[in-house]
């Protein structure tokens, strides 16, 4: 079965986005008051598996070894059959 | 005795070492791409650049290739690993050094000299006495040093804290810190010693005509340290 994820990576809550906080800034110079800004990463992965809580998993895996780093990443997956 | 100075695509601080190494100090060094073996050698370094472009996180990619698992013999061997910049957010990236290196807290590159204060005893920084203010460049974007409290207190507890970056006084003042780095940090050992991570760039302060010799003491102790295994 093919599976489409939508992963999300972001920083820790409590941890400084430095990036965020410059895009925030940027879009009040442009007139938009916002309450507060968080970047995040966004991978959109097709994986063939055998069920949902198999590609859950493996996505779960590859989140912990390559796309977020543990140490200062949250993560979420979204995932649908394609 | 020989050391390895191993190339990503995208390392670009390889030849420097590779000049002080051996035309200063006469050592044998060999650049290793990382697709070829890394075996016989006596010590290793990764040098600064921007390995596979930053792409991901610095140093993600790069602490994902092969050749990471003979530096990981190395180091549980027992042998002197040297990770200077993006090398520091490799060493990070795969493990070997714990926390994460982060964008800049005022989120620019910063190529300037800083002073740093030599906290641990190494085998990198044996040619320092304790506490001994230091001067090297850094030059980089992801340079923000960060680890949780409980990561903090023990490499504070086992004194695996290289280098803080201070004023010319050696106090760890905020205005010292050219990146947001917890504590100040700009090194860090691992648990027995024999790896280093650094941002700073010593290679760029082992001669005299480059504004320091500050950095040479660094490669010094480690082929020192190398000798004596």
């Amino acid at each position: 079965m093919l599976y489409r994820a939508e992963i999300t990576v972001g920083l820790k809550k409590g941890m400084l986005d430095p990036e965020g906080t410059t895009i925030r800034r940027a879009l009040g110079h442009i007139g938009y008051k916002t309450e507060s800004l968080r970047t995040a990463k966004q991978f959109l992965i097709e994986l063939d598996a055998g069920s949902e809580e198999a590609a859950r998993s493996e996505l779960d895996e590859m989140c912990r070894r390559l796309l977020a780093n543990p140490v200062i990443h949250t993560y979420t997956i979204k995932l649908e059959e394609a | 005795m020989r050391f390895a100075i191993i190339r990503f695509g995208g390392s670009n601080c390889d030849l420097d070492v590779y000049r002080v190494l051996t035309e200063v100090l006469g050592a044998d060094a060999s650049l290793v791409w990382y697709k070829e073996e890394l075996s016989g050698f006596d010590g290793v370094i990764i040098p600064g650049g921007f390995s596979y472009g930053d792409y991901l996180r610095a140093g993600a990619i790069a602490a994902r290739t092969p050749i990471m698992d003979s530096v990981r013999r190395m180091a549980s061997g027992g042998k002197p690993v040297l990770g200077i910049c993006n090398g520091f957010q490799i060493l990070v990236e795969s493990g070997l050094l714990p926390g994460a290196l982060m964008t800049n807290r005022y989120p620019r590159f910063r190529c300037e000299w800083v002073n740093l204060r030599v906290d641990a005893d190494s085998p990198f920084t044996s040619k320092f006495g304790a506490g001994q203010v230091i001067r090297m460049p850094i030059a980089h974007m992801e340079g923000n040093y960060f680890a949780d409290d409980s990561t903090l207190g023990e490499l504070n507890a086992k004194r695996r804290v290289a280098f803080r970056y201070v004023d010319e006084s050696g106090e760890t003042t905020p205005g010292s810190n050219p990146n947001g780095s917890c504590q100040n940090i700009a090194g860090v050992l691992n648990e027995a010693g024999n790896v280093l991570g650094m941002m700073p760039h010593p290679e760029r302060a082992s001669e005299s005509i480059l504004g320091g010799e500050d950095g040479r003491r660094i490669f010094e102790s480690m082929v020192e340290f190398a000798g004596s295994l």
